[in-house]
C-alpha cells in the first residue's frame, strides 16, 4: 500500500470514530467524575480505560472497588457483563487487520462501538489502517474523557446531560444500514423476539440473555434450512428465487 | 480508600477476563472457519446483534430518565428520519439525534 492511500485510510478511520466519539467522550468524563467522587485515586480512571477498556463495566468497577467488593465477585461480574463479546468474532472483520501487533490491538479494542462501526463496512472500503485508526481514536476519546472528568470533578457545576444518547444513535443508525436488504428480515425478526423475551425473562441482564436466545434461534434456523434443503435438493434454487420475487412483488 | 494492592488486582483481573473474552473465540473459531453453521451465523448475526444493542441501549436510557420517555422517543425519531431522508450519512444522523436529545433535556 502506498503512503498516500494509508493516509487516506487513516483519515477515513478518524472520521469513522467521530460519531461514536460524541458518545464515548462524555461517558469517559462521567467515569472520571465518578472515580473522584467515590474517593478513589485519579489514576484508576486511565488504568481502567487502558487495562480493561470496556465502557459500561468500568463504571460498575468503580462502584465495586469503592465498596471493596471481593475480587471473586468482581471477576464474576466482569465475566457476566462482558460475555457478550464472545458473539462478535463470528462477524467482526478481523481478517482485514494486519496479523501481529495490529491484529492483537484490534481484538483487544473490540468494543461494542467498534463492532458496530466495522461489521457492515464493505470489505473493499475497509483496510487495516482504517480499522486501527478508528479503534485507536475510540480509545483515545475514552482515556482523554476520563482524564477531563478527573480534572473537572473538583470544580464541577451542573454538567450538560444527554451526550450518552450518541451511543443509542450509533446503534440505531447501524441497524438501519444493516436492514437495507430483505434477506435480513428473518434475522431482524428473530433478534426482535430474542430481545423481547430477554427483557421479560432477565431484567438486568437483557443484553447477554438476548444474544444467547438469538444465537439459539439462528442455530435452529440453520438446522431448519438444512433439513429443507436435504428434503428437496433439486428445488433449492427455484424455491429461493420464487420466495424472493414473491416478497418483492408488493413493492413493485 | 481500598488499599493499593487490592485496586491493582481488581483492575488486572477485570482486564484479563475482558481480553480473554475477546480473544479466545477468535482462536477457537479458526479451525471452524469452514463450518457451514459458523459461516451462516457470521452472515446472519450482524443485523440482529445491532438491533439488540440498539434496543437494550435505548431501554437503558429510558430507565435512566423514566420521566422523559417522550424525549427519548423524539430523539430516536429524529435520528431515524435524518438518516433515511438525508442520504444515510451516519455522522449527521448521530449529531442530529444527540443534539435534539441534549437540547430537549436542557430545556425541560
Amino acid at each position: 500500500m502506498t503512503e498516500k492511500s494509508t493516509l487516506g485510510a487513516a483519515r477515513a478511520g478518524f472520521i469513522d470514530s467521530l460519531g461514536v466519539g460524541l458518545g464515548i467522550f462524555p461517558l469517559g468524563i462521567a467515569l472520571g467524575v465518578l472515580t473522584v467522587q467515590a474517593g478513589l485515586p485519579w489514576w484508576l480512571t486511565p488504568a481502567l480505560s487502558i487495562v480493561v477498556f470496556a465502557g459500561s463495566v468500568e463504571l460498575l468497577l468503580v462502584s465495586m472497588i469503592a465498596a471493596s467488593t471481593p475480587l471473586i465477585t468482581i471477576a464474576a461480574t466482569v465475566l457476566a457483563v462482558n460475555f457478550r463479546h464472545v458473539f462478535y468474532p463470528l462477524s467482526f472483520p478481523i481478517s482485514v487487520v494486519r496479523p501481529g501487533l495490529a491484529r492483537a490491538y484490534s481484538v483487544y479494542a473490540m468494543i461494542d462501538e467498534a463492532y458496530a462501526t466495522y461489521v457492515l463496512l464493505p470489505r473493499a472500503q475497509n483496510s487495516s489502517a482504517r480499522m486501527l485508526t478508528g479503534q485507536v481514536f475510540m480509545q483515545a476519546y475514552w482515556v482523554l474523557g476520563g482524564l477531563v472528568g478527573v480534572a473537572l470533578a473538583s470544580m464541577l457545576p451542573e454538567p450538560i446531560e444527554g451526550f450518552e444518547f450518541a451511543l443509542c444513535a450509533v446503534f440505531i443508525v447501524m441497524t438501519l444500514d444493516a436492514a437495507r436488504s430483505k434477506n435480513e428480515i428473518p434475522s431482524a425478526v428473530l433478534a426482535g423476539l430474542a430481545v423481547s423475551a430477554a427483557m421479560l425473562l432477565a431484567p438486568g441482564a437483557e443484553l447477554l440473555t438476548a444474544l444467547i436466545i438469538f444465537t439459539a434461534l439462528l442455530t435452529a434456523r440453520y438446522l431448519w434450512e438444512r433439513r429443507r434443503d436435504l428434503r428437496a435438493p433439486g428445488d433449492i434454487e427455484t424455491a429461493e428465487s420464487s420466495g424472493r420475487s414473491g416478497e418483492e412483488e408488493p413493492r413493485a | 480508600m481500598p488499599d493499593l494492592g487490592y485496586m491493582i488486582a481488581a483492575v488486572m483481573i477485570a482486564g484479563l477476563i475482558t481480553v480473554l473474552l475477546r480473544a479466545l473465540p477468535f482462536a477457537i473459531l479458526k479451525p471452524l472457519r469452514k463450518s457451514k453453521l459458523v459461516k451462516r451465523l457470521g452472515q446472519w448475526m450482524p443485523m440482529g446483534i445491532l438491533l439488540i444493542l440498539a434496543v437494550v441501549v435505548l431501554q437503558g436510557e429510558i430507565q435512566a430518565r423514566p420521566q422523559q420517555l417522550w424525549i427519548v422517543a423524539v430523539a430516536t425519531a429524529v435520528t431515524v428520519l435524518v438518516h433515511l431522508l438525508a442520504g444515510r450519512r451516519a455522522l449527521l444522523s448521530i449529531f442530529a439525534g444527540t443534539g435534539v436529545y441534549v437540547l430537549l433535556l436542557y430545556i425541560f
